[in-house]
């Protein structure tokens, strides 16, 4: 005779991992838990191993807290509090990049091929908004050239266009953010191909955190911090300069360069200095974000006054 | 009605400016708890601006109130809240000058040079001094209250200047400034619809025209006070 018996835990009892994601969406959603949540957070995330890589600052990492509570994703609002308070929202799993255009194949990557093309490096970067605030982060990914030799792209291929997700159900509307979405940015070849251009899956030795742009970004240290797009979902191989989210809200204020530039203020404000977050006084702003010595030969000849 | 003759009360001048105070004390309250979150200069300067704003619409909501809920006596209150604007404009003005431009001078007068949205707010600002310097009894006086009047409309200007330089700041969501501007232009255009109203009431009963005869003048009563111009 067969007796049946029972697991010490049946799979109907198992709390369902879109039950316990809802539980972590409703705490992040109440207020006065918010500081908690962020500690809890921080030691909840999933750890993402990576190797010393190169180009490291020695100046000190801004808190975690600051660079997860502070940001600039306008398809989560448009207040640098909101992001954070509203990412949550954000269904990182399954991801996929479709990589496309002048490539030899288009191709469909999902994430966790695309984080086996290279070794995870930890790269601690000096990052500077367009908005004269800066912060120093401990980033994790690899060169996006990597992922670039993987897609095989043809000659025709001159730059490379980016496209962050959007999904208008849980996302702000291009009306209430103010600008064209899905969000969309773009490299030269050369720029995308430079080893200090980072393909990016975490932080603090972490994976990102959704509001700073899981759970793939571009780090693009030398360039205002709005050409670091966020969440990726689609790299398209092109042969003209595309077009990029802000230079099309407003091209006068935002170039498709914008590389951080001391001499070249933006017309509302100063370029030439900076406030680190955590700082009272403000820093001096360096050239390229002080990548000078790695990037600058990337622009000789140019006029970075017309190219900002 | 007990609560209009609340207003009426001289110590209700007392909770008011109080509660004038809460924004900032809940500042100071944020800055020792280190909530102030991850740019706290950046969060200082913008509340405060934001509450100038809020203090420009509420001094210039006074004369509408008066009229709409028939109750002059609210002007006992619209100089304290036309100086709070000024206090809170005074705050703003120096997180500028201090937490921003480090007192950098020449740095200053670039900036208010050749940036339209500090060019508008430096306006909106140095139009309200005269109005706070002349906000006693003493200078309604010695000022006339028509010419006293005809200075404090500049209250018009600083508001303008002030939304102005709200919508110039902000990068691409300009639905807050928008509400501002909403807000001050409902406020400026209920006096062009009362005094509309009131020129043709004037007409029709035959009264003087002009405002002359109604104002009493202030030097036969020095002890008035608030002023008793009655259309701000």
């Amino acid at each position: 005779m067969l007796v049946k018996t029972a697991p010490d835990i049946r799979y109907s009892e198992v709390t369902p991992k879109s039950a316990y994601l809802n539980r972590r969406r409703f705490l992040a959603t109440v207020p006065l838990a918010g500081a908690a949540i962020l500690t809890t957070r921080a030691s909840a995330a999933a750890k993402l191993a990576a190797v010393k890589g190169p180009f490291s600052t020695d100046e000190k990492p801004t808190p975690f807290q600051g660079v997860a509570s502070y940001n600039n994703f306008y398809e989560f609002g448009t207040g640098k509090d909101e992001p954070s308070k509203n990412a949550g929202k954000l269904k990182t799993s399954p991801w996929s990049i479709a990589v496309e255009g002048a490539v030899a194949k288009s191709k469909v990557f999902d994430l966790d091929a695309v984080m086996k093309m290279a070794p995870l490096e930890e790269r601690i970067y000096r990052h500077r908004c367009v908005e004269a605030w800066s912060i120093v982060v401990p980033w994790i990914g690899f060169p996006l050239n990597a992922l670039i030799k993987a897609a095989q792209p043809t000659a025709k291929a001159k730059f490379i266009a980016f496209q962050s997700l959007y999904d208008s159900q849980y996302m702000l509307s291009e009306r209430a953010a103010g600008i064209a979405l899905p969000y969309v940015e773009g490299l030269r070849m050369d720029e995308a191909m430079h080893p200090l251009a980072l393909l990016c899956f975490g932080m603090y030795g972490e994976v990102l955190p959704n509001q700073d742009g899981a759970p793939v970004r571009l780090v693009v240290p030398w360039k205002y911090g709005f050409k670091s797009i966020k969440s990726i979902v689609k790299i398209r191989f092109v042969e003209k300069e595309p077009p990029t989210t802000w230079n099309l809200a407003n091209s006068r204020e935002y170039g498709f360069y914008s590389n951080v530039n001391p001499t070249v203020d933006h017309p509302r404000w100063s370029q030439a200095s900076e406030r680190r977050l955590g700082e009272f006084g403000k820093r001096k702003t360096l050239m390229f974000n002080g990548y000078g010595d790695q990037v600058a030969s990337l622009y000789s000849g140019m006029d970075l006054r017309k190219n900002y | 009605m007990h609560w209009k003759r609340l207003l009426t009360r001289r110590w209700m001048n007392v909770p008011v400016f109080l509660l004038c105070l809460v924004p900032v004390l809940l500042l100071v309250r944020k800055y020792f708890r280190q909530d102030l979150g991850a740019n706290p200069v950046e969060f200082i300067t913008h509340a405060i601006g934001d509450w100038t704003l809020r203090f420009l619409a509420i001094t210039l909501a006074v004369s509408p109130l008066r009229r709409l809920l028939g109750l002059p006596e609210l002007i006992r209150f619209r100089r304290m809240l036309g100086l709070f604007a000024f206090f809170y404009g005074c705050l703003h003005f120096t997180t500028y000058l201090w937490l921003d431009k480090f007192f950098d001078f020449s740095e200053i007068a670039k900036d208010v040079w050749k940036r339209p949205f500090i060019t508008a707010g430096f306006l909106g600002f140095i139009a309200m001094a005269p109005l706070a310097l002349t906000s006693t009894a003493g200078w309604i006086r010695r000022l006339g209250g028509r010419r006293w009047q005809m200075l404090h409309r500049l209250i018009y200007v600083s508001a303008i200047a002030g939304v102005v330089h709200y919508y110039w700041l902000v990068k691409s969501d300009v639905r807050k400034p928008l509400l501002y501007a909403t807000i001050v232009f409902l406020l400026l255009a209920e006096r062009v619809v009362a005094k509309f109203r009131k020129s043709r009431v004037n007409l029709e009963v035959g009264h003087p025209k002009g405002l002359a005869a109604e104002i009493p003048h202030p030097s036969r009563n020095p002890a008035l006070s608030p002023p008793p111009v009655d259309r701000g």
